[in-house]
């Protein structure tokens, strides 16, 4: 059962994701370039939110159950917000390398345009925020002493302390409801990494405007995806909207970065030609 | 198991600098006729540079020559060689996680140690385990600084039969005995039973396939291979068998003497790199990983019992901290070199010293060895990889041969213990309450 919990949320977590690197962004070395420095940033930006909230935790009472959750909800917030920050500073760097990296690319390939910096960069993002919150996940139920095997009791260890939560690791949780978790985490690591590849686009495409206002959606978006997943694990609450928003975010990305309902149109007429005609 | 000298060289092999592919260099130093192929660029410069007729600073004449496209061209190998790099480096440390990960054998502390390492730590005394893994550094450093010293000195005088003994006598334990006890521990983790004639034949195969196609001629891909998997176990030894803190010690002097080897004028490594380059000499074509190397079949033999002055110029010095390769194997460098100029082919790639594949490795293997977390792994993974790139970047603006260890392994011991200490308890947290950031 292990297995195929490990290999069902590994592909729903990650499918996409893979496949879209694989078909648009393994061929361009540029792109895989642009695509890892994009997860570093994500990085960069989660070590000072971590930085920050350690500190605010360090600080605080630690026996306070309510003010540490307060605390775990400010860094949530706080998080998102330096994650909007560092989209912003790696597309101030990817504007000022254009030149550069025009002159780095082979001389008949063509260079990168800013449209496709922003899906490669916002995919970088959600490749390492999905990586981030799946991995261990996957990797737990992979190994030995599965989950669930201790009966219906739940233990959740709550605390900031490092030796503490590695006895988190070993959650005891109901047989029944453990893969249910680990599929929601899959489903919301799907969604969140595809939210990113959007955002990343509506992002550049603000800043390239100068469409503060798209920006700001954006941001606000971010934080609201952030606010629903507090809802957790009444996932009812959670997961439907935020596969809304990103089916929003979708639709409005493809418009945003200049398709059409003419340019699908003429996808699906072209594809039905070139099959009759083959 | 306390490790022989051969072993010493193994990890002496580590090249810190990132070759640069830089034909710049060396022909318009000692060619003065243009149209010789030299060991150039790609083609697209060819018809360039032959306008020029000096020697010498052409980077410079090439910025100030009007047509800004030459200064184009001198970037052009940008992207298409970093991924050549990034492929290789992360295979190395995949193979060197995933045996981590599955073979506990690696990760089990014993008590024996490196000869290299003469210091026991123990966890119990936290100011004595910091001053033993301090010295710890010291030793090893030392003995690295001393060993590379010989090397220079070796290769100053010529004594390249001698070098390449030694050479020859550390891959030997690499590929038969570190080989053969890697493939016993995985037997052992997953119970596959195995009979020792047939192991014999499998690790004679891979042995000798392997010394063939590392010091003498092989398949492009095949060398390839074997240098990441010699890099994979060398990893492994020190991971197994450094002490807990003086690794992360060990990784950090190691970057600051890898570069000030190869930026002080009387750095070892620099000195090592220009004696080359004035010899027209490959460096140790075996101890390097190089990334686009066109093998020909048949290439001229007749540059074989050339002195070493004969052989084709190097590809510019990807530095390796050992020293030349004997004739045959700067002979067929030069072979190499020699067809992969004749056959106009495009640019050549970039070398890496098997040395940052090994501390790249350790950095990793040891990242995923303690702890447990994949995150941190990861973590470090990427910041490996950006500072491999953000060498090679340096590399294309500088193009003179760079350490490779100082920026990835800066990053990566940045991203370890920021990772380790300040992101686990922050994602364990929102783990626990099934928030998403």
């Amino acid at each position: 059962m292990t297995l195929a919990v490990f290999f069902g949320c590994a592909f729903i977590a990650f499918g996409p994701a893979f496949a879209l690197f694989v078909f648009t962004i393994a061929k361009d070395p540029l792109r895989v370039i642009i695509l890892i420095a994009g997860a570093f940033f994500w990085l960069l930006s989660l070590l000072l939110s971590s930085l920050v909230w350690f500190i605010a935790i360090k600080a605080s009472n630690s026996q306070d159950l309510t003010l540490q959750r307060g605390l775990l909800i400010f860094g949530v917030f706080f998080s998102v917000l330096l994650q909007e920050v560092f989209r912003f500073t790696y597309y101030r760097l990817l504007r000022k390398a254009t030149e550069g990296l025009a002159a780095i690319t082979d001389d008949d390939g063509s260079a990168i345009s800013v449209r496709q910096m922003a899906y490669v960069a916002g995919l970088g993002f959600g490749i390492m925020s999905g990586a981030f919150s799946m991995i261990n996940v996957l990797s737990d139920s992979l190994g030995p002493g599965t989950v669930g095997i201790f009966g219906d009791s739940q233990y959740y260890f709550i605390t900031a302390d490092m030796p503490s939560s590695k006895i988190f690791r070993r959650v005891k949780t109901n047989l029944k409801s453990s893969s249910l978790i680990q599929k929601m985490r899959a489903l919301m690591t799907l969604a969140l990494t595809l939210l990113h590849t959007f955002w990343g686009v509506l992002f550049f495409e603000g800043c390239e405007k100068s469409c503060w206002w798209v920006i700001a959606a954006v941001v606000s978006l971010h934080l609201l995806v952030a606010g629903l997943s507090l809802l957790n694990p009444l996932y009812e609450g959670s997961l439907p909207p935020v596969y809304g928003i990103t089916l929003l975010m979708g639709v409005w990305a493809f418009f945003s970065s200049g398709g059409s309902l003419h340019s699908l149109n003429a996808l699906c007429t072209r594809r039905k030609a070139e099959g009759e005609s083959s | 198991m306390n490790t022989s000298d051969s072993e010493e060289d193994s990890y002496n092999e580590r090249s810190s600098l990132v070759q640069c592919e830089s034909p710049t260099i060396p022909s318009y130093n000692q060619d003065h006729d243009m149209s010789l192929p030299q060991e150039t660029d790609t083609k697209r410069r060819r018809p360039v540079s032959s306008g020029l007729d000096e020697p010498g600073p052409v980077e410079r004449e090439r910025a100030s020559t009007p047509d800004g496209e030459e200064e184009e061209l001198t970037l052009k190998y940008g992207a298409k060689h970093v991924i050549m790099l990034f492929i290789p480096v992360t295979l190395c440390m995949v193979v060197v996680v995933a045996t981590i990960k599955s073979v506990s054998f690696y990760t089990e502390k014993t008590s024996q140690r490196l000869i290299y390492t003469p210091f026991e730590e123990d966890p119990n005394y936290v100011g004595q385990r910091l001053l033993y893994s301090l010295l710890n550094t010291m030793v090893m450093i030392s003995v690295i600084v001393v060993m590379t010293i010989i090397l220079v000195v070796l290769y100053k005088y010529r004594c390249y039969k001698f070098i390449h003994g030694w050479l020859i006598l550390s891959s030997l334990m690499l590929l038969f005995w570190f080989s053969f006890m890697y493939l016993g521990e995985v037997f052992k983790t997953y119970n596959v039973a195995m009979d020792y004639p047939t192991l014999a034949m499998i690790i004679w195969n891979f042995g000798v396939v392997g010394m063939i196609c590392i010091h003498w001629k092989g398949p492009l891909r095949l060398q390839q291979a074997y240098l990441i998997v010699i890099s994979a176990l060398m990893a492994l030894i020190f991971i197994k068998y450094l002490p807990e803190w003086s690794a992360w010690v060990i990784l950090g002097a190691i970057s600051i003497y890898d570069l000030i080897a190869v930026l002080c004028p009387k750095g070892p490594l620099r000195m090592l790199v220009e004696t080359a380059q004035e010899r027209n000499e490959p460096i140790f074509p075996a101890l390097i990983y190089s990334s686009a190397m066109v093998w020909m079949v048949g290439m001229a033999d007749s540059s074989n019992p050339d002195s070493a002055d004969e052989r084709l110029r190097n590809e510019g010095g990807a530095l390796a901290q050992e020293g030349v390769e004997s004739e045959d194997d700067a002979a067929q460098g030069g072979r190499r070199r020699c067809s992969a100029e004749e056959d106009l082919e495009e640019d050549r790639g970039v070398k890496l010293g098997l040395g940052d594949f090994i501390f790249y490795s350790v950095l990793v293997g040891k990242a995923a060895a303690t702890g447990g977390d994949w995150n941190t792994t990861l973590a470090c993974f990427v910041a490996i990889l950006i500072g491999l790139c953000l060498t090679l970047l340096l590399l294309a603006i500088f193009k003179k041969a760079l350490p490779a260890l100082p920026i990835s392994i800066t990053f990566g011991l940045v991203f370890y213990f920021s990772t380790d200490n300040l992101v686990r308890p922050f994602m364990d947290s929102l783990a626990a309450h099934q928030y998403y950031i």
